[in-house]
C-alpha cells in the first residue's frame, strides 16, 4: 500500500516539483509554510487539480500519468477541507447521506451510525449547516467525507478555519480516527503542535519540493532540517500507561527507555499514548543525577550536536532506547561538560506533555 | 363575475398572452440553462460575445428585433423557406412564430439571473461533490440546481411578466389575428384606437396588477434568501 507522486507543476511565479513515495498508512502531515505548495499537492492527489506532467499511483492504480487521468469523482478518496464546505441546502443528514448513497453497498466499509457515532454528531442530524458551529460543521465535513468509505483520506488544514476550543473538540476525533480506522491520511498543515500530536511521518515542503520524507521521530529531531530550529521543537515519544501512583497523583508512560512520570490521568493501564517533550525542557548530566527535583531521567547517548539559531545555544541530539531525544542547552554547558558525539549521559526532563 | 368584468375577446386575449408567457418561459428554462452555465463556468473569450448577444433583447428596439425575424421567418426568408421545404407552416403570423419572438425577446431576463446564480455556486460546492463520488451531471442536478434555485426563480418570473406585457414583437411578427395571436397587450391598444376606454382599463389593470403581484415575489424570495445568508 502506498501512494507514489511524481508531479511538475507550473505557475508563472510558482513551481512545483514533488517526486515522494507516500506510505499507505497512518497519518502522513505535508508540513510546510504558507504557499509552499501543500494544498496544490492534495489537490492534484484528489484530481481537482491538473498539473500538466504528473504521475498520481495509488496501491498499484494509476489515477493521472501520461496517458490517463481518472476524474476525482472515480477515485476512491475523501477529502475534508479547509474551511466548512457542507452543502447549504442540506441537513447534517442530507449531506451526510450525499457520498454514502454514490457507493454501492458492496464496498461501503463504515456504516451511517457509525460515522454519526464515531464524530458525535447524533443532536445535530437535522440542523443545517448555518445552525451548526465551525468545530460541528468540520466534524460533519469529516464524517461525510469517511461515509464516501475512502480507501484515502485527504485533509486541508481542517482545524486552521477554527478557534482554539473548536481545534481542541476536533483533535480527539482525529486521534481516534487514526487509532480506530485503518484509512491512510495525508494531512496538510502548517502547525507543528497539531503535527506532532497526530503524524506519523512527515513530508516537509519548501518552495514547492519536497525536502525531506520520514518517520515524525526522525524529521522533528534532524539537525539539518528547521523543524529542529523551531521555538518549540521537541521529540515525541509512543508509550503505555504502566501504572498508576494515586498518592502522588502520577501516572507512568512506560517507553523503550524507561519510565515517565506524568500527573495523575484517568487512562486505563496498557492504553497507548503519544508524549511530546520539548528541547527546551531537557537538561544534561554526565552522571546520575542525585538530590534533584527532576523526576524523569532517561539515560542515552549523545549523536550530535548542532548550532541552533541563538548563537548562546546548541542543539544536542541523543538516542534514548532507540528514539532521538533533542535537548537545547547552552553552549557554555556543551564546553564544560565536553558533550561530544558518542558519550554517554543522562537526560533530565523538566516536563513531558500526554497528547490527548 | 369574471365573464361580466371581461368581454369575450378579452378573455381569449388574456389566454393567448398567459399560454405564450408560459411556453416561452418553459421553452427558455430548457435553453437558457446549459447557455447559463456556460456563461458562468467558461473562461473563453467567447463569453464576452455571448454575453453581449444575449443582453442584445434589452436595448433593442422590439420593432427591430420583430423585423428581423419578420424577414427571417417569411416565405423569402432563410427559415421559411426552410420549414416550407420541411412540409410545415410558416411560423410568420402565428402562434408558433409569436413563441419564438417572445424567447428572443425574453431571453436576458432569464439567462442573467441563472449565470449570476451559477456563478454564486462557486467551484468549492462542485468539487466537495466529485469528492464525494458525484459524476458532472450529477453534481449539477444534486448541487448546482438546487443552490441556483433564486435564479431559477427571479428568472422565470421575470420573463414570464415580461412577456405578459410585449407589444412590439408580437405586432411585428403576429400580427394582429384575435383568437390566435392577439395578446392582451394588443387588444389593449386596439381599445384605445376604437376610443374604447373602459376596455382598454378593464386589460390594463388586470395586467397592472398581473405583473406587481409577481414582481412582489420576486422580491419577496430574494429577500428570503438574504436573510437567510445574512443569518449564516
Amino acid at each position: 500500500m502506498s501512494l507514489a507522486l511524481d508531479i511538475t507543476w507550473s505557475r508563472p511565479d510558482f513551481q512545483l516539483q514533488v517526486d515522494c513515495e507516500f506510505p499507505g498508512h497512518g497519518i502522513t502531515a505535508l508540513f510546510g509554510r504558507s504557499g509552499s505548495g501543500k494544498t496544490t499537492v492534495l489537490r492534484c492527489i484528489a484530481g481537482l487539480e491538473r498539473a500538466a506532467r504528473a504521475s498520481v499511483r495509488f496501491n498499484g492504480d494509476v489515477w493521472q500519468d501520461h496517458r490517463q487521468f481518472v476524474p476525482t469523482h472515480r477515485r476512491p478518496l475523501g477529502y475534508v477541507f479547509q474551511e466548512s464546505s457542507l452543502f447549504p441546502h442540506l441537513d447534517v443528514r442530507g449531506n451526510l447521506e450525499y457520498g454514502l448513497h454514490r457507493v454501492p453497498a458492496a464496498q461501503r466499509r463504515i456504516g451511517f451510525d457509525q460515522a454519526v457515532q464515531f464524530m458525535g454528531l447524533e443532536s445535530l442530524l437535522t440542523h443545517r449547516a448555518d445552525q451548526l458551529s465551525g468545530g460541528q460543521r468540520q466534524r460533519a465535513a469529516i464524517a461525510r467525507a469517511l461515509l464516501a468509505s475512502p480507501q484515502l483520506l485527504l485533509m486541508d488544514e481542517p482545524l486552521s478555519s477554527l478557534d482554539l476550543a473548536s481545534r481542541a473538540e476536533i483533535l480527539p476525533h482525529l486521534e481516534r480516527l487514526h487509532d480506530e480506522l485503518s484509512i491512510p491520511i495525508i494531512y496538510v498543515s502548517h502547525e507543528i503542535g497539531e503535527v506532532m500530536r497526530i503524524a506519523d511521518h512527515i513530508a516537509l515542503l519548501q518552495a514547492g519540493s519536497v525536502l525531506a520524507f520520514g518517520s515524525i521521530h526522525d524529521l522533528l529531531t534532524r539537525p539539518d532540517l528547521p523543524l529542529a530550529h523551531l521555538e518549540e521543537a521537541g521529540s515525541i515519544f509512543e508509550g503505555v500507561i504502566a501504572e498508576h501512583d494515586h498518592r502522588y497523583h502520577l501516572s507512568y508512560v512506560g517507553i523503550p527507555a524507561g519510565r515517565l512520570a506524568i500527573s495523575l490521568r484517568a487512562l486505563p493501564v496498557g492504553q497507548r499514548v503519544r508524549v511530546r517533550i520539548d528541547a527546551r525542557d531537557v537538561s544534561l548530566a554526565l552522571r546520575p543525577p542525585e538530590l534533584t527535583s527532576i523526576t524523569n531521567i532517561l539515560p542515552g547517548r549523545v549523536m550530535d550536536v548542532t548550532d541552533d539559531r541563538d548563537p548562546a545555544q546548541r542543539l544536542v541530539r541523543i538516542d534514548v532506547g532507540g528514539r532521538p531525544l533533542l535537548a537545547r542547552i547552552t553552549q557554555r554547558s556543551v564546553a564544560q561538560l565536553a558533550i561530544a558525539p558518542g558519550i554517554a549521559l543522562y537526560a533530565q526532563v523538566k516536563s513531558v506533555a500526554l497528547m490527548d | 363575475m369574471i365573464a361580466s368584468f371581461y368581454s369575450p375577446d378579452d378573455l381569449v386575449a388574456l389566454w393567448i398572452s398567459l399560454k405564450l408567457a408560459a411556453i416561452t418561459v418553459a421553452l427558455l428554462l430548457l435553453l437558457c440553462t446549459p447557455l447559463a452555465w456556460w456563461l458562468a463556468m467558461t473562461r473563453s473569450r467567447l463569453r464576452v460575445i455571448g454575453e453581449a448577444m444575449a443582453a442584445l433583447p434589452l436595448v433593442l428596439p422590439p420593432t427591430v428585433l420583430g423585423f428581423y425575424l419578420l424577414l427571417f421567418l417569411g416565405p423569402y426568408g432563410w427559415g421559411g423557406r426552410l420549414m416550407h421545404q420541411l412540409g410545415m407552416q410558416p411560423l410568420s403570423f402565428s402562434f408558433g412564430g409569436l413563441v419564438l419572438g417572445s424567447m428572443l425577446y425574453s431571453m436576458p431576463f432569464v439567462i442573467q439571473p441563472l449565470q449570476s446564480a451559477f456563478q454564486a455556486v462557486g467551484a468549492r460546492a462542485l468539487e466537495v461533490a466529485a469528492t464525494l463520488r458525484a459524476p458532472p451531471w450529477d453534481r449539477f442536478f444534486t448541487v448546482a440546481v438546487p443552490l441556483a434555485r433564486r435564479g431559477f426563480i427571479t428568472g422565470s418570473v421575470l420573463a414570464f411578466a415580461h412577456t405578459l406585457g410585449e407589444f412590439g414583437v408580437v405586432l411585428m411578427l403576429g400580427g394582429n389575428i384575435p383568437g390566435r395571436t392577439q395578446t392582451a397587450s394588443i387588444v389593449i391598444f386596439n381599445d384605445v384606437e376604437a376610443l374604447d376606454y373602459s376596455g382598454a382599463q378593464r386589460l390594463a389593470i388586470t395586467l397592472l396588477v398581473a405583473c406587481f403581484a409577481l414582481l412582489l415575489i420576486v422580491y419577496a424570495a430574494n429577500r428570503r434568501v438574504a436573510e437567510a445568508a445574512a443569518a449564516a
